[in-house]
């Protein structure tokens, strides 16, 4: 770099707005800042400056718009069916590739199919598993599952750790080291392994559906969050407006939830992004392993776990992992971007620069 | 230092004690009847055989009592012996199997054992060894390639990247087979004149000088190997980079600069010592990260280990099989996190000391 060579009185006049873009911004930032708060201002305008956190917002979009409009994107074949599961061409074991022919019980034809291709066929536009599952049907309506139950797993354990953490943080003493042991011992886990023995337990109770993995999911995942909000409260609970809150006689229950979790939130924040990609990571290998969904249930594991019958002629059969495999990876990647952005716009040692 | 190894070891089985209560309690989500269901090995012969099992194995006690009978073993009411239990060693009868599930998983355990060694080395030194070059060149293509790699690598489902990895390397290129020997040498290695010294493949063709049966040990192992090390390398390059930047930041990397010292020095002697120290924290999550992750690579490429054992159980909802499996990998990953902690605490003399 070479700073002397610019002449300071260029350099400043650079950095400088007309007082219209002075007045526009103004105004601009203040309406905005108002309504969010300094706080979640900066972390919104953030998100959308870095590209990297960009690209992980527009990604999640995506998927959020394709679950949303997912009866326009792949009409289910009879519309009292459960439209989450897979519409089947037939029974045959062979898969079939990616633009084959539907033979029987065709779907409606969505009105942009016509008007994209011209044709007047409704194909597998994913191909179809064994059994003839409908590749792109599960895919896309796979991404309802995955929303659905990504939400509930990291919104569940977020609240279990939280109440948790607070508690354990807040009272200390003798509440504090028991509930830390159990945290302890949850941790203890290998986490996948005892999420999978849990739903296989579950599933004989419960039956096959999407709960068990995510009863699983749930039960061995909030000790995370319970141990960062411990950590957090704890060092928040030192601050002197916590102390005025008390001098002034404020409720336990109001401190922690008017005055403490508000100012501790954002570490969970970043923890929950990237949990968020993970719980459905966890929960599509629980199905893949067999003790999720019924089979033909739209969820992107279930699909992949066709893949395993036909190990020796994956090179043909590649659409049955392609497809679903990076609807997996690209919805996981959305969130950590996600998180990643947050992490650094979060972190007061990174508080200003710019990467 | 040893006040905390002491505080950390009487620690040890208050956590165990945990965990197994953890266990019990999970199968107690099943009623008496689903688990009589569980010790059945036939189909019921006559009426009222459920009832008697319930009756015979006390499963509609209460808690602590299952509890501890479970854990040390009940006493037969016609021999007067005391049979079973946890701590005795019998974790029941594996219905996928067809054996006790003590013998599936010391038949079983081997198999995991040779992949988990195998992987350990390029996990640790291929992961390291990237994360420092991308802290050594911050900011730079390298470390922006290696950023990219590793928040990849964190979204890729193992199973997804073992699938395609087979999809390319075995049904594309045939180079790389699953199981975890060829025909021949499954053959081989039963033979009489083959002696098994430690039930890994690979070393014991080594000691048996049969390089052929190596290679081939070898050649199945390889997927799985990547598989695992790819999943760990984007947690441990990620750690590694941040440590080894805070490292270089520090005042006595510029004091070793301002001696004059080359700069591989000052890395290699200076900054990394400290940078790893933090590093090995996640040696229990490698371990915890090697056992879950063991559990779907074995599936995928059918390598006959405990994780694809548990894997199959769970699938055919054989609780008693994946208990002692999870038993078994809870205790052996509280035992590396306490060696972990014991290691750290001598490591680094910030936590020795205060």
């Amino acid at each position: 770099m070479t700073v002397e060579a610019v002449p300071a009185q260029e350099a400043t006049q650079e950095t400088l707005f007309t007082p219209e873009q002075v007045e526009w911004r103004l105004r601009e930032l203040t309406g905005l800042e108002r309504l969010l708060g300094p706080e979640w201002y900066r972390i919104l305008r953030g998100l959308f400056t870095y590209p990297l956190s960009l690209t992980g917002l527009i990604i999640i979009t995506v998927f959020v718009l394709v679950a949303a409009f997912a009866p326009t994107l792949a009409p289910p074949v009879r519309p009292n069916a459960d439209p989450l599961l897979i519409p089947r061409d037939g029974f045959g074991p062979e898969p079939k590739p990616p633009g084959a022919v539907w033979m029987r019980e065709a779907p409606p034809i969505p009105f942009w199919y016509k008007v994209l291709t011209g044709k007047d066929e409704w194909v597998h536009l994913m191909g179809t598993a064994s059994g003839q599952f409908d590749i792109y049907y599960g895919v896309v309506w796979g991404t309802r599952t995955a929303l659905f139950a990504g939400f509930m797993v990291t919104f569940s354990t977020v609240i279990i750790g939280l109440i948790v953490g607070s508690l354990a943080a807040f009272y200390g003493g003798w509440l504090d080291d028991l509930l830390m042991r159990i945290t302890e011992i949850f941790m203890a886990f290998p986490f996948l392994l005892a999420a999978l023995t849990l739903s296989a337990i579950l599933v004989p109770k419960l039956g096959r559906s999407i709960w068990p993995p995510m009863i699983a999911l749930i039960i061995f995942g909030w000790d995370r969050y319970a141990r960062v909000i411990r950590g957090e409260i704890l060092s928040a609970k030192e601050r002197d407006y916590v102390l005025a809150g008390r001098a002034v006689g404020v409720r336990d229950a109001r401190l922690i939830i008017r005055h403490i979790l508000p100012n501790t939130i954002y570490p969970i924040l970043v923890m929950a992004s990237f949990r968020l990609g993970d719980a459905v990571l966890s929960f599509a290998a629980l199905s893949f392993l067999g003790v999720g969904t019924q089979i033909g249930y739209a969820d992107w594991g279930q699909i992949i776990s066709f893949a395993r019958d036909w190990i020796l002629s994956l090179d043909t059969h590649w659409y049955i992992i392609v497809f679903p495999g990076t609807a997996l990876i690209v919805f996981g990647l959305g969130w950590n971007l996600i998180g990643d952005a947050l992490r650094d716009i979060l972190d007061p040692r990174l508080r200003g620069a710019r990467r | 230092m040893t006040a905390y190894i002491i505080r950390r070891l009487l620690q040890l089985p208050i956590t165990v004690f945990g965990v197994t209560v953890l266990i019990f309690a999970m199968t107690l989500v099943l009623s008496p009847v689903e688990r009589s269901a569980l010790y059945m090995r036939d189909f019921p012969k006559h009426e009222g055989a459920l009832e008697a099992l319930i009756r015979r194995y006390g499963l509609a006690d209460p808690f602590h009592v299952q509890y501890w009978r479970w854990l040390v073993g009940r006493v037969d009411p016609e021999t007067g012996e005391r049979v079973g239990g946890v701590l005795r060693g019998d974790l029941g009868f594996s219905r996928s199997g067809r054996q006790p599930v003590i013998d599936v998983i010391l038949h079983r355990l081997p198999a995991s054992i040779e992949l988990a060694l195998w992987s350990v080395v390029p996990i640790i030194g291929i992961g390291i060894w990237l994360g420092v070059i991308a802290a050594i060149h911050h900011n730079r293509f390298i470390d922006q390639a290696a950023r990219v790699f590793s928040i990849i690598g964190w979204s890729f489902p193992t199973f997804v990247f073992a699938l395609l990895v087979l999809m390319v390397f075995y049904a594309k290129l045939r180079w790389f087979p699953p199981g975890r020997l060829s025909d021949w040498a499954t053959w081989a290695v039963m033979a009489p004149e083959f002696h098994r010294y430690t039930q890994l493949n690979t070393i014991d063709a080594l000691l048996n000088g049969r390089w052929d049966i190596f290679w081939d040990a070898l050649r199945h192992m390889i997927l799985p190997i990547i598989t695992l090390c790819y999943i760990q390398w984007a947690m441990l390059l990620r750690l590694t980079r941040s440590s080894m930047l805070e490292a270089l930041r520090q005042d006595y990397m510029t004091t070793a600069r301002a001696k004059g010292l080359p700069e591989r020095t000052v890395i290699n002697r200076h900054a990394l010592p400290n940078a790893l120290i933090p590093v090995v924290t996640v040696g229990g999550i490698t371990v915890v990260n090697l056992v879950n992750g063991v559990v779907i690579t074995e599936t995928v490429f059918n390598f006959p280990g405990m994780g694809s054992a548990a894997a199959s159980a769970a699938q055919t909802l054989d609780v008693l099989t994946v208990l002692g499996f999870v038993l078994l990998s809870s205790v052996l990953f509280i035992v590396a996190n306490l060696l972990v902690d014991v290691l750290y605490a001598f490591l680094d003399p910030r936590v020795r000391l205060g």
